[in-house]
Order: C-alpha cells, then sequence, then structure tokens
C-alpha cells in the first residue's frame, strides 16, 4: 500500500523525457504555478511548486511531458483484482457501446472486480451533512481535486484551513470496497484495489497523500491504456457478456459529480463551481482579499469540463461530458437509497491540509525583508518582457533566482548584451551561458528539428 | 524608490474606479507573500487595505495610499480627497452606511468597511474634514 515515505517529499507523476523535449517553452508558459524552468535546452520540473495539473502534458508540441504510472502485471499479484473506476471512463465511449460491454472487456483484461467510484457519493454527502452541523458557518472548498488541493497549498495558504475535511469519492469507494471483499472472505493480503485514473493529480495523491494518513489504493493505472485496451476487447469476436453490474449505490447525482457542477447542488446557501485551473487560480486570487460576498461552497476542478477533459481521457470533453449527462438519466435519483452510514466503519474524514507557501523568499524574515530589496532593484533592470530566453517564465522568476544566487543578470538576453557591450562579460561567457540554460548545440543549424521538417506544427 | 528598511509603497485610487478597486490590495499582497510574513496576518492585511481602498473609490474622488513596511510592523496611510466624514463614530458602526443606489447594486454598502478594517488592524485612525477629505491611519504589528 503507498504510504508517505517523508513528510518533505511530493510525489509527481508528471515527468519530462529529456530526449523528447525540444526546449520550446511552451510549457513554461502555461504552467500555473510557474514550476518548470529550462536548463540545457530541456524543461525541469520544480517538486516543491508542481500541482500535478497537466497543464504542460497537454500543450506539449512533441509529447515530452509523459504520466508515470504503475505497470499493469502489477494487478496478478493479488487474488482480488479491483478496478476502481472513475464514471468518466464510461463516458468516453460512443453510447451505443453497453456499459455491462465494457465491464465484460476490463474483466477479461484480468480484473475480477470493478467498481465505480461514484457509488459512494452517498458517504461524501452524508459525511457533508454532519460536517455542516458541526462546524460554524464560513467558506468551505470541496477537496474533490487533487490539483487543487495542492495549488491552494502553494499558491493560496490561507486558504488551506478551508477545504473541507472529507474524503473525496476515490478514497471513500477504496475503504468501502476494502471492508466489502474483507466480509466476503478475502485476506487483507490478498485484496488489490487499482485506481483508473483519469490525471496525474490523482496519481500523485495516492502515491503521497495530503491528509490522508495512508491510501487504501495498491495501484494506479493509467485511464488512457484501459481505454485502448478495452477497445481492443470489445472488437474481439464472441465477448464474454457475463458480468454482472455492481451498481448497488450508483445514483443519477453520483454519475454527474466529476462533471463541473457536480457537487455544487448539494450545498445549501451559497455555492460556485468553477473549472480550469487559471480560472481557479482567478477566483482565488480575488477571493483572498474577501471581494466576494458570503460563499459557502467552492467546486473547482483543475481541468475545463472537470474530469471529463482529464489528461489521460481520449475523446473530446465536451462529448464526454454530455455522454455522462445522458447516461446519468438513466440513473434514480439519490435520495431514495440512504444506506451509506451504515455501509462504511472506516473513518471519512480528512486530515489537516498543511499549506506550504512557495513565494516567500526566505523563511528568515530579515533574510526574506533583504532579498525582496534586491528584487525591486534587479526589476529596475530587467526588461519586463517576460521572454522566456533566460530559461524561467518571467522577469520576475529570473530575478527570484537571482537573489537566491541560482543565477546571474547575465541570464537575461538583454541585460547580457549590454554587458558584453560595455566589456563587462566576454563573449565566450556569455555564449557559455547561452549554453548552459539552451544546450550547446541549440544555436546551430539544424533542418530536422520541429518546424524544419515535413511535419509543420 | 526606496530598497533598504523600510520598505516603501505608493498607490493611487481613483474615485469611482470600481474596475481596479482592489489593485493596491493584490499589489501589495503579491509582495507580502514573499516575506516571510504569517499568511493569515498577511489576509487580515490585505482584508483591511481593500476595504479602505473600495471606500475611496465608493465614497470619495481620489487618494493616495502610503505604506511603510519593516519587519515589525507595516504603516499604511490612505489620504483621500472627497467629502469627508461627519460622524466618524458612526461611521465605525458596523451596517452603517451611506452608499448610494449604484454602489449598493456592486455588492458594497453593507456598512462593514471600517468595522472590518478595525478588526484586522492593530491600531487604527481616523481623521477627517467634510468638504476636504478623509486620512486612514493602520498598523499591523507583525510578530503576534
Ligand atoms: N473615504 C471616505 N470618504 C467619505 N466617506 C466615507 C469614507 N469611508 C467611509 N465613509 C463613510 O462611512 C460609511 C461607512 O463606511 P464602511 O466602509 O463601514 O461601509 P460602506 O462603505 O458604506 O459599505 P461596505 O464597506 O460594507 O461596502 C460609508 O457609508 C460612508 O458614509
Ligand atoms: S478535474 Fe478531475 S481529472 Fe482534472 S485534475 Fe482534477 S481530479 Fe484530475
Ligand atoms: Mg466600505
Amino acid at each position: 500500500m503507498a504510504t508517505i515515505k517523508d513528510d518533505n517529499y511530493f510525489h509527481h507523476a508528471l515527468k519530462v523525457m529529456d530526449d523528447v523535449c525540444v526546449g520550446c517553452t511552451h510549457c513554461m508558459a502555461i504552467c500555473p504555478t510557474q514550476a518548470i524552468k529550462i536548463i540545457s535546452g530541456k524543461a525541469v520540473i520544480s517538486d516543491n511548486r508542481c500541482v500535478d495539473c497537466g497543464e504542460c502534458a497537454r500543450i506539449c508540441p512533441v509529447d515530452a511531458i509523459i504520466v508515470e504510472q504503475d505497470d499493469f502485471n502489477l494487478i496478478h499479484n493479488y487474488k482480488a483484482r479491483v478496478a476502481l473506476i472513475p464514471g468518466v471512463f464510461i463516458g468516453q465511449f460512443p453510447e451505443r457501446v453497453e456499459t455491462g460491454d465494457i465491464y465484460s472487456a476490463i474483466k477479461n483484461l484480468g480484473f475480477t472486480h470493478i467498481y465505480e467510484v461514484e457509488n459512494t457519493v452517498g458517504f461524501i454527502l452524508e459525511g457533508f451533512e454532519d460536517y455542516e452541523n458541526q462546524n460554524e458557518e464560513g467558506l468551505k472548498i470541496s477537496p474533490f481535486c487533487p490539483a487543487i488541493i495542492r495549488l491552494i497549498q502553494v499558491s493560496f495558504p490561507t486558504l488551506a484551513k478551508n477545504i473541507a475535511k472529507i474524503k473525496p469519492p476515490i478514497d471513500i469507494a477504496a475503504q468501502y470496497y476494502r471492508h466489502k471483499l474483507l466480509k466476503e472472505g478475502f485476506k487483507e493480503e490478498e485484496i488489490g484495489i487499482f485506481y483508473i485514473t483519469p490525471c496525474a493529480a490523482k496519481i500523485a495523491s495516492v502515491k503521497s497523500p495530503v491528509g490522508v494518513k495512508d491510501s487504501k489504493i495498491d495501484g494506479v493505472i493509467n485511464m488512457q491504456y484501459l481505454y485502448n485496451q478495452v477497445n481492443i476487447e470489445l472488437r474481439k469476436p464472441g465477448l464474454q457478456k457475463e458480468y454482472q453490474l455492481n451498481q448497488d449505490m450508483l445514483s443519477k447525482e453520483g454519475v454527474l459529480w466529476s462533471l463541473t457542477g457536480g457537487e455544487k447542488p448539494h450545498h445549501s446557501g451559497k455555492s460556485i463551481a468553477i473549472d480550469e485551473i487559471h480560472n481557479v487560480k482567478e477566483f482565488l486570487e480575488q477571493l483572498e482579499n474577501e471581494v466576494f460576498e458570503k460563499i459557502n461552497f467552492l467546486e473547482l476542478r483543475a481541468c475545463d469540463q472537470s474530469c471529463a477533459g482529464g489528461l489521460l481521457l481520449s475523446g473530446n470533453r465536451f462529448l464526454t461530458a454530455d455522454r455522462l449527462r445522458n447516461r446519468a438519466e438513466k440513473y434514480p435519483p439519490l435520495k431514495d437509497k440512504r444506506l451509506y452510514k451504515k455501509n462504511t466503519e472506516d473513518d471519512i474524514h480528512l486530515g489537516d491540509i498543511e499549506p506550504r507557501p512557495m513565494e516567500r523568499l526566505d523563511i528568515d524574515i530579515n533574510k526574506s525583508f533583504k532579498k525582496m530589496a534586491h528584487k525591486q532593484r534587479l526589476m529596475c533592470y530587467l526588461p519586463g518582457i517576460d521572454c522566456g530566453v533566460c530559461g524561467f517564465p518571467d522577469c520576475q522568476s529570473l530575478a527570484n533566482e537571482i537573489v537566491q544566487g541560482k543565477a546571474g543578470i547575465s541570464y537575461c538576453i538583454f541585460m547580457q548584451k549590454k554587458l558584453v557591450q560595455r566589456g563587462l562579460l566576454s563573449k565566450e561567457s556569455a555564449d557559455a551561458i547561452n549554453a548552459r540554460i539552451w544546450g550547446e548545440n541549440r544555436f546551430q543549424k539544424n533542418c530536422e528539428k520541429n518546424g524544419a521538417t515535413n511535419e509543420l506544427s | 524608490m526606496n530598497f533598504g528598511f523600510p520598505m516603501r509603497l505608493q498607490y493611487m485610487i481613483s474615485g469611482g474606479d470600481f474596475n481596479n478597486a482592489g489593485a493596491a490590495a493584490s499589489s501589495l499582497k503579491k509582495i507580502l507573500k514573499q516575506l516571510s510574513i504569517d499568511s493569515e496576518l498577511v489576509r487580515k492585511i490585505v482584508v483591511a487595505l481593500y476595504e479602505a481602498e473600495v471606500n475611496v473609490v465608493a465614497h470619495a474622488y481620489s487618494g493616495l495610499i502610503n505604506i511603510e513596511l519593516d519587519h515589525e510592523k507595516i504603516l499604511i496611510v490612505i489620504q483621500d480627497e472627497g467629502p469627508g466624514i461627519p460622524d466618524i463614530d458612526k461611521a465605525m458602526e458596523a451596517g452603517f452606511s451611506t452608499a448610494s443606489e449604484e454602489v449598493r447594486s456592486m455588492g458594497f454598502g453593507a456598512g462593514m468597511g471600517l468595522p472590518n478594517i478595525k478588526k484586522n488592524t492593530s491600531t487604527l485612525s481616523v481623521e477627517s474634514e467634510v468638504g476636504k477629505g478623509t486620512k486612514l491611519e493602520m498598523i499591523i504589528y507583525l510578530n503576534t
């Protein structure tokens, strides 16, 4: 089972493949937490700042940013092999494909049990009811999207205390299903629970959980991989369609849960749903100044169209969302089956979510003031073009690196030119700096590079 | 510009410009987040400045914000040209507001601004001359 190794260790599921990365800076420019810099012509992701939202992987023109995943064959280490599936998985398939066929295909691939995580939203709603009764009035932020939790930890530390302390469906479903199998007579070590992930953020949250002591999930399977495999199975003649749906608690509300607006209707008072991480950032920026009237609940999702737009989904996110909305109509409303409390002996509460502000220049207040003064002075010189040629996303970021002693003002191409003109920097040193940032061969003629070949991008 | 201690910042406010109300508070927030100041304290400072800024936008004609910041405290002085406040004690009461219909329609005018500033600052002094303008001086100590 995945456990936290070290409090200061943040697992990230996004990895840059150095041999594929062409150092184009698209990822650096789009990253909402300025977590990417360029070293030797390759993108480098900072562990402390990255929130695993996947914006970099989405924009990469050469698919150099990949999502790390567990080996599918790990499932065979267990006797009970559970596929925990978020509903968006089903939403990827055209409506003519029967849900039962999809499940059968998953079973053919080696799983023994299949469970949709949204079966458990009733637990969450009950948990919320108790929670709202016990806690004083005030803003609660949904803990659903792990990329958003991390964004709050690093960029909006004052809001960390507002994250509602109820576990998200993935954790509750894992807990619930493990119990169910234990009751059925399986031994703890025989049960392998595998989450089929729509995104990098969920992988990170399983591998280094925030607010959850130890994850009940044994492995994470890339949804893209499973989707492709299922498609192959579906095309095979004579698919065994014997699978019995285990949807005892799946409801209309549950099916809608991971879409934008899925949680919002369940909260009284003013509640707002926002998707796409840059939108969320803009909103939280204003919220920190208390610009808004009283808000009771915020549903915040990193992806456009929420999980239907997850990085690892195949197909068009709008169609996926639409299919799920149609699918939801086939399920009974939630309130008919409030049997949840009886069903879970586990704790459904999240622990504290610690802020880990990344913007401070130093932990010592005096030093941070000195660095701030230094930074302001630097900003008088840096041109404010935010071109990224220094290898950092903008002039401010270069100034930050300089005050931390990790870069020099000559990293700025415009300053560099001036220094050379004035004889304060040799041409050779300037070239060496540029080579350090962009790699030795970056400025040599190369007709093989992206755009110079037939495949104009 | 001054670079040592204390750090000094200055911002202008134009009355009626609701689009930019809060710009100074946002800018100050960006700076405070980089200094090793407790995030709860940052929030208090930002909320206080924000309310004061909005008051100038909503009730006065133009204003100037001067901020002095060192490792012990932040001093914020907001001086405006405007109608002034005839009864400061009354203005400080929670719920008291003379905000126009227009201002209310934008979600302001609950009469909570000044009480909020009071709540979030260590000391607050309000001076005002009717027909001339208002001056708010607030201090927030950083090592509480
Ligand atoms: N800078 C100012 N110039 C003139 N009058 C002011 C100024 N600041 C406050 N006032 C007066 O004091 C009253 C109370 O201010 P306060 O900020 O508490 O509430 P408000 O601005 O009316 O509403 P809210 O701040 O809740 O949106 C205002 O309605 C206004 O009459
Ligand atoms: S919105 Fe859904 S798919 Fe996207 S990062 Fe959040 S949890 Fe993952
Ligand atoms: Mg006010």
